[in-house]
């Protein structure tokens, strides 16, 4: 399984890649996509079909709003050749790339498998939280019951994006 | 849009919105739940703008409206948590309501209500974002 992970992670990171090289901004659009749907495989491959589901969906409709905005606007994205400072920022972003690298490498020997790590708070969650919060499902009842203020705020933020949006594309009322 | 895609959309928009639902309604049982019922519902909803449309006037009303549901299912959302604080052991979050039988439609007390008022709001929200891309470049400033 980790090698099915790892063959899909590698799939995310050249479509990642391809998005911010494309000249065509269609094209970028539909690589970040590639992105979003590879993440639900991943989900699925690590049995987590509440996330699936959410990330399936959520992928769809951001997808069709950003194929309708890239049609409306212009497609052409405004290319640039590389100066000295564009020769600075990828200098300084590979070093940081290779740093990162080998300290991911040297702690990668110290961590456990993916999952299996001591999550003595996930044990407490799922021994007996199906008759704690009486629900079938244990996601519902971790996020609405155990964790009900990261929902909250997570609502709340919803509304505060929404509210946002409409300050920003407002005409009507802008001086 | 053309006839093909406003035939499609009479025949699947319905099924769409009523998949939602069940995924909301039955966000305790099986996977799913509040946030992702809710975009399907949204989803429909968007479907059903993009194939018919309308005018400016009659979206910028459509618009208010959605609004209204998104402010009132958040302020329900926190109500719900709130009347926590009135029963039972008196803590924000309590699930006050009786639990029931693990397994059954109606069970889990009041993680069903919050199933489905989460859903309304995300579902509200997802539409506003779409409706405001959608028509307010052609609001005239004043």
């Amino acid at each position: 399984m980790e090698l099915a992970i790892s063959i899909v992670t590698g799939f995310m990171i050249l479509g990642a890649i391809y998005a911010i090289h494309a000249k065509d901004l269609l094209s970028s659009v539909i690589a970040c996509a590639i992105v979003g749907y590879s993440l639900v495989i991943c989900f699925l491959l690590l049995r987590a079909p509440d996330l699936a589901i959410v990330q399936i969906v959520v992928d769809t409709i951001t997808l069709i709003i950003m194929v309708a905005v890239v049609i409306n606007s212009s497609r052409e994205e405004l290319y640039t050749k590389l100066d000295t400072q564009g020769y600075i920022t990828a200098i300084t972003s590979i070093l940081v790339i290779v740093v990162l690298l080998y300290f991911f490498t040297v702690s990668s020997q110290t961590l456990e498998v993916l999952g299996k790590s001591s999550l003595r708070m996930a044990k407490y969650y799922i021994e007996g939280a199906a008759q704690k919060t009486g629900s079938a499902n244990l996601v519902t009842g971790v996020v609405f019951d155990f964790r009900g203020y990261d929902t909250m705020g997570e609502a709340v933020v919803l509304v505060t994006a929404v509210l946002g949006v409409l300050t920003i594309l407002r005409i009507k009322g802008k001086k | 849009m053309t006839i093909i895609v406003k035939k499609t959309t009479q025949l699947i928009a319905g099924m769409v919105f009523i998949y939602g639902i069940y995924v909301i309604v039955h966000g305790h049982l099986t996977p799913g739940g509040g946030f992702a019922g809710g975009v399907v519902i949204a989803g429909s909803l968007i479907l059903v703008t993009l194939a018919y449309g309308g005018d400016f006037l009659k979206l910028l009303k459509e618009e208010t409206r959605t609004t209204v549901v998104e402010s009132l299912a958040t302020i329900l959302v926190i109500m719900i948590a709130v009347s926590g604080l009135l029963f039972g052991t008196k803590i924000f979050f309590n699930n006050f309501l009786p639990k029931g039988i693990v397994g059954h439609l109606v069970s889990a007390g009041v993680l069903p209500l919050y199933n489905i008022f989460v859903g309304a709001e995300v579902a509200a929200s997802i539409f506003i974002i779409f409706l405001s891309l959608m028509i307010f470049k052609e609001e005239s400033p004043k």
